[in-house]
């Protein structure tokens, strides 16, 4: 463990970051001296509550605001704008275009770019869209779609560009529990598939465990980190998932438990 | 009372397989799907409209203040078969087009500017404030004085009546975008005026052609007032011209007649041109039901 861990350069790397952000009236710190490095293909995990900054963290990750301290850098240059190296799923379900059937959600963002064209690119998109298993919806509008196709739509748009990281804000958030449990076998599935770097925002600890290889805890106002975790296999025992759970939840809840005193 | 401590069995049952079913789904009746259709709705009320109308003119028989529906659209027939209402309805949609497009130009330029700087943002609010207000025939005396007696004087009336209200509109639906949208566009490396025609322009379609909707109504009204008048140019007027030498005339008929054709002009418009736009943007994308 010790000798990858020195010889792999991180693919994304955070160092000392303090993001601030205006609202009318406060100048908000959002995340203070935050430090992580994500490896190829890790399932990295920004866990915390609301107000941690998880969000706000992933936006600069995302080259939609800059540091006030601190670096973010993705294959050793410094992330200054957004750009289609580092694709977003976010959590809203009007994410996609709705001018354009899936088909063309997936290759826009592949032209527009100027990755692939022609043939190619229209090959790459239908590959893509089999890979959610979109393929007979192809030439549907968003509109015409449930959430959660909306959602794996929006996954296969990130996954067809290859970026360097996928970055995902909460992206089953607003999926009802059924559907948010099926979407998260399909996303460890696409992962066995093709082992993609994807950084990914939940306040959800369940999900955490799920889907992550390595959990970045998060303390809020303003986010600081309070751990970084490996987590288990999805087949590992239940006793172990659940002592994980636990630990994770008494680590994110210890400076809460004075108040908020259990009711069982 | 400890009602749910009491044991209550588990029940499991069966669904039953749909084929048993008698109606999942029916057609509709004929008439419910004629009664669907908004051409034929519409078609019947202006048949009720115009039945009224001609009961009213037969009934009041007084054909220099109001000729029946019958004589309007015998005057009508007349003037296409003439030609005459043809030429002129000519000349004046030539007209309107050229203001139209001269001023979805300018509303263009004025809004990219806008949404690109903060300064063009307020130099749109405030032109906007100045002259949404003030009538564009306000503005043909001045027009007369510096373009002449000609089609120049009324390009620019015109202008002015469209610029602003799809300017303001444009605007506001550019403001309206979801910032998800945004970021996405922004995502795949977008910028400039790539990102204003493939992301803004299609997400504020629906506020874009509520402008272009009113900036046509504005257009046209405009335009026939601007020939009422004056109207002549170059020895061929456009309706409003038509309508006015036609009263001088006491010609009542074709004075309905021309007027008729704005209105057939502007249902056309309405209901042909923008509903094809509408049904195949808009409506088709779900982005307005």
């Amino acid at each position: 463990m010790a000798a990858i861990d020195g010889s792999a350069a991180p693919l994304l790397d955070v160092r000392g970051v303090t993001l601030q952000y205006k609202t009318k009236d406060h100048l908000v710190t959002a995340t203070y001296r935050i430090d992580f490095q994500v490896r190829r293909s890790d399932r990295f995990i920004l866990l915390g509550p609301s107000g941690c900054g998880k969000s706000t963290l992933l936006k600069a990750v995302g080259g939609y605001m800059s540091p006030v301290e601190g670096e973010i850098r993705l294959k050793g240059d410094i992330i200054k704008k957004p750009g289609p190296d580092r694709m977003m799923v976010f959590q809203e379900f009007d994410q996609l275009l709705p001018w354009k059937t899936v088909r063309e959600n997936v290759l826009f963002p592949l032209l527009a770019s100027g990755r692939l064209s022609g043939s190619a690119a229209e090959r790459k998109a239908m590959e893509t869209i089999a890979l959610v298993n979109l393929s007979q919806f192809a030439d549907s509008l968003p509109h015409t779609l449930s959430g959660g196709m909306k959602q794996r739509v929006a996954i296969a748009r990130g996954m067809a560009m290859e970026p360097d990281v996928l970055l995902m804000d909460e992206p089953f958030a607003a999926l009802d529990a059924l559907t948010r449990r099926k979407m998260q076998d399909e996303l460890l599935a696409l992962w066995n598939a093709t082992q993609f770097t994807v950084l990914f925002v939940t306040h959800s600890i369940p999900e955490a465990i799920k889907i992550g290889s390595r959990i970045l805890l998060l303390s809020p106002h303003p986010g600081q980190v309070k751990a970084e975790l490996n987590s288990l296999a999805p087949d590992a025992p239940a006793a172990e998932l659940d002592l994980l759970e636990k630990r994770i939840h008494s680590m994110l809840f210890a400076d809460a438990v004075e108040e908020t005193v259990p009711h069982e | 009372m400890n009602e749910t401590a009491i044991a209550r069995a588990e029940l499991i049952r069966e669904p039953i397989p749909s084929s048993r079913f008698g109606v999942v789904a029916k057609p509709l009746s004929t008439w419910e799907r004629i009664a669907n259709i908004g051409a034929l709705r519409k078609t019947a009320i202006l048949i009720v409209l115009a039945l009224i109308w001609e009961i009213y003119a037969r009934w009041l028989n007084n054909p220099l203040l109001f000729p029946t529906f019958s004589s309007t659209l015998a005057a009508f027939r007349d003037g296409l078969i003439g030609g005459e209402l043809l030429q002129r309805a000519g000349t004046s949609v030539k007209v309107l087009l050229m203001g139209y497009s001269a001023g979805i130009a300018c509303a263009a330029i004025l809004t990219i500017v806008a949404i690109t700087t903060r300064v063009g943002t307020d130099l749109l609010e405030l032109l906007t404030s100045m002259f949404n207000p003030l009538p564009a025939i306000a503005l043909l005396p001045l027009a007369l004085i510096w373009f002449g007696l000609g089609n120049g004087s009324l390009v620019f009336v015109l202008i002015h009546s469209v610029l602003w209200a799809v300017a303001l509109n444009t605007h506001s639906g550019f403001l309206s975008v979801s910032n998800t949208l945004r970021m996405v566009g922004r995502n795949y490396g977008l910028t400039g005026l790539r990102y204003v025609g493939k992301i803004l322009i299609p997400a504020a379609f629906p506020s874009i052609l509520t402008g272009l909707k009113i900036g046509w109504a504005f257009a046209w009204r405009t335009l026939i007032a601007a020939e009422l008048v004056f109207g002549v140019s170059s020895g061929s007027g456009g309706l409003g011209w038509f309508i006015y030498e036609n009263k001088n005339q006491l010609e009542i008929p074709n004075v309905f007649a021309g007027l008729f054709t704005v209105i057939v002009i502007g249902l056309l418009v309405e209901n042909v041109v923008f509903r094809n736009i509408e049904l195949r943007t808009v409506r088709k994308w779900g982005m307005q039901s």
